[in-house]
């Protein structure tokens, strides 16, 4: 970055701040909420960088509905996510999971683009998103484009956004009928703490028979990341003939968790099948 | 060091214009440039609550804020809530302050709570007061006084 170069930036418009991106790239870190950024400058010692800040343009927020799906600015609050009546019939896991993103204090100023940039293994909202096939609109100075959320995240900490792109919304497609969806958060409080393990599930039935699954699970690896295997496993079957042991089997091809600050990896391990049982109706 | 830049709001009521470095947190703006020390640093996390304030209505912790995120909004601080509130006399009548840190924070998350709900549950208080973090075990009594508080009859809140 060159000396005297501009340090805080807070556009109106979109435009601006993608030219700004245009130009500065990863040089310029886009900031929303702030709730973990932060956090992370202060226990940091490197200077922060030079800030865009996203909160003054008004087309970055608010929540569209239609018969097929809903967007979500990127800039929405955790807090007008939990509160939405659309969000609530519609996508109700996405309604508790905003509502269990730290305080009443951090939902107001999280925001759902904020928790997918950040891009946390243990962030709260990703499963949800992943569970219900979410897509992310990137924009730059030079275009956009539409990306399934499932493979956003490439490695602890890395997506694939582009350091001149922001994502602008999060889109949701509306569930299939015969849909059924389950979401807990596992941590050491039930108040803002950081999870030990999250499961999301969305289940599409046909009579007694899971005849499609999604399992988006959190803090089980280095990423947020859909369970595919146990998907796999799940699909076509009567849940309450399936196996246990094949329930476990098939979580352990698709996680190694592990130990850390916040809980042991056989203890997550435990965790998770405990909720792919819940989520199954088996618990 | 960042251009300093000219932020205009509405603080407690009243405009405010000042010069200021955007990246400077907002709760050394309140606490060091414009001497409104009742917003207190805790964890400095956003974990505590300690330094709650109000933006725009909403509750927010001031130690994860910035200056520039100020601009044209409507920042409210413990100064702020006239000295009547039903609050304040609650939280003395229910011994909901022992060392005192924790209170300025706990009264505006009751007070942000209060101005939705004139007449939450138990239940809801605890919600609306769980990223406020009292270190002197004083849950229970602070709950009574914003249960006590919500009792009080008024059309005047905020």
């Amino acid at each position: 970055m060159s000396a005297g170069a501009q340090r805080w930036y807070r556009p109106r418009e979109l435009a601006e701040a993608l030219a700004i991106k245009a130009s500065r790239g990863a040089d310029v870190q886009p900031i929303a909420g702030g709730t973990d950024l932060m956090v992370a400058w202060r226990l940091s010692t490197a200077p922060m960088p030079a800030l865009l800040d996203l909160g003054a343009i008004g087309e970055l927020r608010g929540i569209c509905e239609d018969p097929d799906r809903v967007v979500i600015g990127a800039t929405t609050p955790c807090s007008t996510l939990a509160a939405d009546a659309r969000i609530q019939r519609g996508w109700p896991m996405l309604a508790q999971s905003a509502a269990l993103t730290g305080s009443v204090a951090i939902q107001n100023r999280a925001t759902l683009g904020g928790n997918v940039m950040n891009a946390s293994p243990a962030a709260d909202n990703p499963p949800v998103l992943l569970a219900y096939g979410a897509r992310l609109h990137l924009a730059s100075a030079s275009g956009r484009r539409v990306v399934d959320y499932s493979g956003f995240h490439t490695g602890y900490r890395q997506t694939i956004a582009r350091p001149d792109e922001l994502v602008v919304a999060i889109e949701l497609p509306r569930p299939a009928e015969a849909t059924t969806v389950w979401y807990r958060k596992v941590g050491t409080r039930r108040a803002q703490a950081i999870s030990k393990v999250a499961l999301a599930a969305c289940l599409q039935w046909q009579g007694s028979r899971v005849i499609r699954a999604r399992f988006g699970f959190a803090s089980l690896g280095p990423v947020p990341a859909l369970a595919g295997a146990l998907a796999h496993r799940v699909e076509g079957c009567d849940p309450g003939r399936l196996d246990a042991g094949a329930l476990a089997q098939a979580i352990d091809e698709d996680f190694r968790p592990i130990d850390d600050v916040r809980s042991t990896g056989a203890y997550r391990r435990q965790v998770a099948i405990n909720l792919v049982r819940g989520a199954l109706g088996l618990a | 060091m960042s251009t300093d830049i000219t932020l205009r709001l509405t603080l407690n009521g009243q405009p405010v214009e000042c010069v200021v470095d955007p990246t400077r947190r907002v709760l050394d703006l309140l606490r060091e440039d414009l001497g409104l020390t009742g917003s207190k640093e805790g964890c400095g996390e956003g974990e505590c609550g300690a330094c709650a304030v109000l933006l725009d209505g909403a509750m927010v912790n001031s130690c994860l804020l910035l200056a520039g995120q100020l601009q044209d909004a409507a920042l409210r601080t413990i100064e702020g809530l006239p000295t009547d509130d039903p609050l304040f006399e609650a939280f003395a009548r229910a011994g909901a302050t022992q060392c005192g840190i924790c209170t300025p924070g706990m009264v505006v998350a009751a007070r942000a709570l209060l101005d939705r709900e004139p007449a939450p549950s138990r239940e809801r208080i605890r919600e609306a007061l769980a990223g406020n973090l009292c270190r002197c075990t004083g849950y229970v009594r602070i709950l009574d006084a914003v249960e006590a508080a919500a009792r009080v009859p008024s059309g005047r809140a905020s």
